[in-house]
């Protein structure tokens, strides 16, 4: 079927890039951006800083009305600053609610020239350092979507069921800050964005296209920051897991930090509050995020990906792939020290 | 002999080629395509008294037996050119002592709006398509069934800053209203919603037409616009709306939802108004003044009518193609 904004692209630069990791991925999905920076580096041959002063972007307490706009954007411009000083003009944002602040400040920049002179003397009263505007921002997962043909024939598997030779049904769910906010950010634009469509329909799988495509993941931050409110939080989630439950889908991709968690966390949640779980043998649905499910089809060591730290296991996943892993080193530690396994929920099967 | 080129042969070129050749000029009426007045041929029925629309076509095709009425269908005009040494026009090589540009609208290309799944969800249908299954007198939903709840949204395309078009497109509110009753007579047990901005009922019998839709065929209109469209598993819509009178949000699944298309310039209007240098707001033609020399243009001898100028409804559009037509005679006899 036709979609206008379909072939919608945008800039994105080729090499030399700036990279900045997000605040809660390295906990929750651990393997997440080493693995991004091993891809660009040991796969595809790109230079990208990995600057271990860097920091929050303040998204989540921007977001949450804690942290006013004239401290997000001097806090950016430091962010910019680092940049400056390792010689990087192109910034890579690994979080997705970071590339809505970035663009956001950006376009006010840009609107409000004062501004950015503002955010300069801030900087400088603060900490005595100068930026400049990077040339160009992308998200991480627009790279591996620009690259996405270029790692297709490094690729050990493919996006199908081994069993049925048939494509796997993947949900990918964009996160809401990629381009609902400034639409031409994202490809594809913000109605039928393609920047993870466009990865799994070139490694062979098939995108779920449900009611409740859009809607939000159930992150929202105030809906689960104030605790009161995490109702919302996770009736949204389910809203979304119903809708997407007919179809059956094999697994759910996203490239934001937020979404990936809730709906991996949530599932559990969901299964203790209600009994209920989304895919018909009572397992869940696996989450991914972009680089794990690249790192798998590249052939990575899942467990170095991080896949035991997520909720739903992915073990039934990588059996339809055909993917080999070993289950005995799932949990094993630095140094070869075997850690304790984790206790097993009684609703959500593992 | 007078010779007046008339371009366009919907509704406001039949109706002033009629009457120019009537007075015994030389009406020569192009049509791009095989058929005339295929704008008015696609409807079933007429707003506000459910008129047959294939009669009233009927009458006006009528009109093209008129004497001295040359039609050339399936011509396109490509050349539209001033004589300065005649005072006149070069129409597709031919002179003429002056021209009537009645090029018309076309609807607006619901695939814009991608947000509202036209041509990618199944159940999803434009204004048009609605009409040609009321013409049919069968309207069916996805799985060839009788539909249980359909949903018209208006303003596609038009008051929208989105697509570039600010303009109110004037006739699809009382459409959907007469499309929405038109469903209900044919299937009484149909459950019909109208999402609106605001109903603009502003001609003869449109209020009462609205009324009746509520009192007498329980049509249910809600004051929102709709933010996306999806398809269902089972092959349905799922709309998401805000009921802005509730102050709340809502979420819908349809057999059908129909999208009440805007209208903007035809290709042709574009092509010509660019062409003859009167290109106005939004490609539409643009006249001398719209209250007292609405048909004439800033190019001597080059007038224009109907809804290459606006949105206009049929009615409008024969009385404007009448008021155009006695000012080609005027500038005729002037000369």
């Amino acid at each position: 079927m036709k979609r206008f904004w379909n072939e919608y692209q945008k800039e994105i630069a080729d090499d030399h890039f700036f990279y900045e990791r997000s605040c809660i991925r390295q906990t929750f999905f651990a393997g997440s951006e080493a693995t991004f920076l091993r891809i660009l580096r040991e796969e595809l041959g790109k230079d990208i800083c990995d600057n271990p002063h860097q920091h929050t972007c303040t998204g989540i307490g921007y977001h949450s009305d804690v942290v006013p706009f004239e401290t997000t954007m001097t806090v950016v411009a430091r962010l910019f600053s680092l940049m400056t000083e390792c010689g990087y003009k192109n910034y890579v944002p690994s979080c997705v609610t970071s590339f809505g602040v970035f663009t956001e400040v950006m376009a006010k920049w840009a609107e409000n020239p004062a501004l950015k002179e503002q955010a300069r003397q801030y900087l400088w009263d603060a900490c005595q350092r100068e930026f400049e505007v990077p040339e160009n921002i992308v998200h991480s997962s627009d790279l591996i979507y620009k690259f996405r043909e270029e790692l297709k024939p490094r690729m050990r598997y493919q996006l199908v069921n081994r069993f049925t030779g048939r494509p796997l049904k993947v949900v990918e769910h964009i996160g809401c800050h990629y381009a609902k906010i400034f639409p031409h950010h994202g490809i594809g634009k913000a109605e039928f964005p393609y920047v993870l469509a466009g990865m799994i329909e070139s490694w062979g799988g098939e995108v779920i296209d449900y009611p409740e495509r859009r809607h939000c993941c159930g992150f929202g931050f105030r809906q689960y920051l104030v605790q009161e409110n995490r109702g919302y939080s996770i009736a949204n989630t389910k809203k979304k897991f119903e809708s997407m439950e007919p179809y059956e889908p094999d697994f759910i991709l996203t490239n934001c930090p937020g979404c990936a968690m809730f709906m991996d966390k949530w599932q559990y949640t969901i299964a203790e509050m209600e009994h209920k779980t989304y895919d018909q043998r009572g397992y869940g649905i696996p989450v991914l995020t972009y680089e794990e499910l690249t790192g798998l089809l590249l052939g990575y060591d899942p467990w170095q990906l991080g896949l035991q730290l997520h909720q739903v296991q992915c073990e039934r996943l990588m059996e339809k792939i055909g993917i080999a892993y070993k289950p005995e080193e799932k949990y094993l530690g630095v140094g070869g020290k075997l850690l304790p396994t984790p206790l097993k929920p009684e609703i959500l099967k593992q | 002999m007078k010779k007046v080129a008339i371009i366009g042969a919907g509704p406001a070129g039949i109706e002033a080629a009629s009457l120019l050749a009537a007075q015994g000029v030389d009406a020569v009426l192009y049509e791009k395509e095989q058929q005339p007045l295929h704008n008015l041929t696609d409807k079933a029925f007429l707003f506000p008294n459910f008129a047959d629309a294939q009669e009233v076509a009927e009458k006006i095709l009528a009109k093209l037996n008129t004497p001295g009425l040359t039609l050339k269908a399936d011509t396109e005009v490509t050349q539209l050119q001033p004589q300065a040494a005649s005072n006149g026009w070069l129409v597709n090589g031919e002179a003429f002592d002056a021209v009537l540009l009645t090029s018309g609208y076309t609807t607006f290309d619901a695939h814009r709006k991608e947000e509202l799944g036209y041509g990618i969800y199944p159940g999803i249908h434009t204004s048009l398509e609605m009409e040609k299954m009321l013409r049919e007198g069968k309207v069916v939903n996805t799985i060839g069934e009788m539909p249980r709840r359909i949903a018209f949204l208006q303003c596609v395309g038009s008051r929208d800053e989105k697509v570039g078009n600010h303009y109110c497109s004037k006739l699809c509110c009382v459409t959907a209203v007469k499309q929405a009753i038109e469903v209900k007579k044919l299937m009484p047990q149909c459950e019909v919603y109208v999402f609106y901005m605001d109903l603009r009922m502003w001609g003869q019998h449109f209020e009462e037409l609205y009324r009746q839709a509520q009192t007498d065929y329980g049509i249910k209109f809600i004051r929102g616009r709709i933010s996306e469209a999806g398809g269902t598993f089972d092959r349905k819509v799922q709309i998401k709306a805000e009921d802005t009178l509730m102050g709340r949000p809502l979420k819908l699944t349809v057999d059908l939802f129909v999208l009440m298309v805007g209208m903007e310039a035809s290709r042709g209007t574009r092509n010509l108004g660019a062409l003859a240098g009167i290109a106005g707001e939004y490609g539409f033609a643009q006249s001398v003044d719209p209250h007292i020399a609405d048909n004439l243009t800033a190019q001597n001898g080059l007038f224009v009518a109907g809804s290459c100028k606006r949105p206009m409804t049929l009615t409008d559009s024969l009385t404007d193609a009448r008021s155009a037509a006695f000012e080609v005679l005027k500038q005729l006899l002037e000369n």
